[in-house]
């Protein structure tokens, strides 16, 4: 579905983590080329 | 049979600052950029009495439960307290409120440097020390400092700009750093910097004395503090070297007792509380004092979102607490300690969050044999809400509720259908302030210490979460709990 994406991630800790889109993501074929996770407390 | 340790008490308690917001890190940085925002924040700071009206505040002290929070109307800020109401109170039943003034000169006791730390205006000192005078717990605190800085030092052009201290349209003086030629050039020791140090061991001995006061004990009879506070204290060749907890029992006059600093972000904590417990329960002590002082650079984090929406700043508020950990008194909760119970996230397990969960919520409830149902209240992180959603960044106790709950789905131990239902029974609001650590899980050891006195709960877990990642040397985060049990000796009582 996402082949050929680049995809930039931004997680949050108390939410969806960046490696949790990133596992969903690169399943659905694209390419992760940044992902970060953030603490917003 | 093994014999647990208990906590035996706890005091948690406020200190409204709305003066000190400008010194928050989020805040002093916006200002540097646009010294506008500065007369916009004054603006819209809260009063005291809007503090000691504002119910988390409530709850956090102990004069409303997290379930009499849930059924009160939001927004919270926009629908105090009666001024009337028998909730309304600047003592609650496990600590305070401080107005600021009490503050400043708490911050004054807490100040030992040579020069001082605080060149105040002529005549503040004395109202202030008359201010420690009249509080019935303040007093018993010796004032270490009371040199003046001349005014000729003030004057001095190669000494470092000090921070304008206010309160409300009162001028009160200046903190002004380290001003010893050894200080000079290092960023660690400026005012900023020591003012968030000093902060912190003010707040925490406010909770500390109220700990000693509430368990009708001396300071002379704690044997080892740990304080898990957030601030980094040291110099430039050791910063966050520690040394907090010895400082803050200096201040309440700990004088038998040793110490340490635990660090572990946000779950410092409740890792403290493991240790404490794991201290008293191996017999190398019997009373330790885990103590948690408030964080300066948090003051304001989400003002931002207040500033924009033109409401009242919310993150105002300095939150401090305490906890005394001793051996059994077959009455008081225990803390289950034995292999297995204490949740931990190995390093091996990485960051995914599933597996996160796996370890540290799932494996103790496993290696204990208990199921979900069997813990009548989860404590996660309970960060208030209203201030967390103006924010953007969402409720984030219902966030790891939802967690929780999807965690005992995925064990096979509930059905997806069951799990609102099931977070309303095991859950509650957050109600304490966004001061990092404070949040994480412990706010709630009061309310269920008084729960479980009254037999309405048996069992709670406590969960704690660190973004280790923030350290910059990882990308790790971490998970910590443990869990607390009515006394089995209270059995049929």
């Amino acid at each position: 579905m996402l082949e050929g994406k680049k995809i930039m991630v931004f997680g949050e800790r108390d939410d969806i983590s960046g490696k949790a889109v990133c596992t969903c993501l690169e399943a659905a074929g694209a390419e992760i080329v940044y992902e970060a996770t953030a603490c917003f407390v | 049979m093994i014999r647990y340790p208990v906590i035996k008490n706890c005091a948690y308690c406020l200190a409204h600052t709305p003066d000190l917001v400008r010194y928050g890190s989020k805040p002093r940085r916006e200002i540097a950029k646009d010294p506008g925002i500065e007369v916009k924040m004054d603006s819209l700071l809260r009063n005291y009495s809007e503090a000691v009206c504002y119910p988390p505040n409530q709850t956090f002290l102990g004069n409303l439960s997290p379930d009499e929070l849930a059924t009160l109307p939001r927004p919270w800020y926009m629908n105090p307290l009666a001024s009337d109401s028998d909730a309304l109170q600047k003592r609650g039943l496990f600590g305070e409120i401080l107005d600021q003034k009490t503050f400043y000169a708490l911050l004054l006791l807490a100040d030992v440097l040579s020069p001082p730390l605080f060149h105040m205006q002529e005549g503040v000192r004395e109202k202030l020390q008359r201010r420690v005078a009249e509080h019935h717990l303040l007093k018993n605190i010796p004032s270490s400092n009371q040199r003046e800085v001349s005014g000729m030092a003030r004057s001095e052009s190669l000494l470092p700009p000090g921070l304008p201290l206010r309160n409300g349209e009162a001028e009160y003086g200046y903190f002004l750093g380290d001003l010893r030629e050894e200080a000079r050039g290092d960023s660690n020791l400026q005012g900023p910097e020591l003012l968030e140090n000093i902060c912190t061991k003010a707040s925490a001995a406010l909770a500390l004395q109220w700990l000693l006061h509430r368990e009708g004990i001396e300071p002379g009879q704690i044997d080892f503090l740990i304080s898990c506070g957030e601030e980094a204290c040291g110099d430039r060749y050791q910063r966050g070297g520690g040394g907090m907890a010895k400082a803050i029992g200096e201040m309440c006059g700990c004088l038998n007792a040793a110490g340490m600093d635990i660090k572990n972000f946000c779950a410092a904590p409740v890792s403290a509380l493991v240790t404490a417990g794991s201290l008293v329960q191996s017999g190398v002590f019997k009373r330790v004092a885990v103590v948690g002082g408030g964080s300066l650079a948090k003051l304001g984090m989400k003002s931002q979102a207040f500033l924009q929406n033109n409401m009242v700043i919310l993150d105002d508020t300095l939150a401090s607490m305490a906890f005394l950990v001793s051996e059994d008194d077959q009455k008081s909760p225990i803390i289950r300690l034995e292999q297995g119970a204490v949740g931990t996230v190995p390093i091996g397990a990485g960051s995914a969050e599933e597996e996160v969960f796996r370890h540290y919520l799932l494996k103790p409830l496993e290696n204990l044999g208990l199921q979900f149902r069997d813990i009548d209240k989860f404590a996660p992180e309970l960060q208030n809400p209203e201030i967390m959603e103006f924010a953007g960044s969402g409720d984030v106790a219902m966030k790891n509720y939802r967690k929780i709950a999807a965690m005992a789905v995925r064990a096979g131990q509930m059905d997806k259908s069951e799990m609102g239902t099931w977070i309303n029974k095991i859950g509650m609001p957050g109600f304490a302030p966004t001061q990092g650590h404070i949040p994480s899980a412990v706010p709630y050891i009061g309310h269920a210490m008084e729960a479980m006195k009254k037999g309405e709960i048996k069992r709670v877990m406590f969960l704690a979460r660190a973004s280790l990642f923030l350290n910059r040397c990882t990308n790790l985060l971490d998970g910590v709990s443990f869990i607390m049990e009515r006394n089995p000796a209270l059995s049929g009582k």
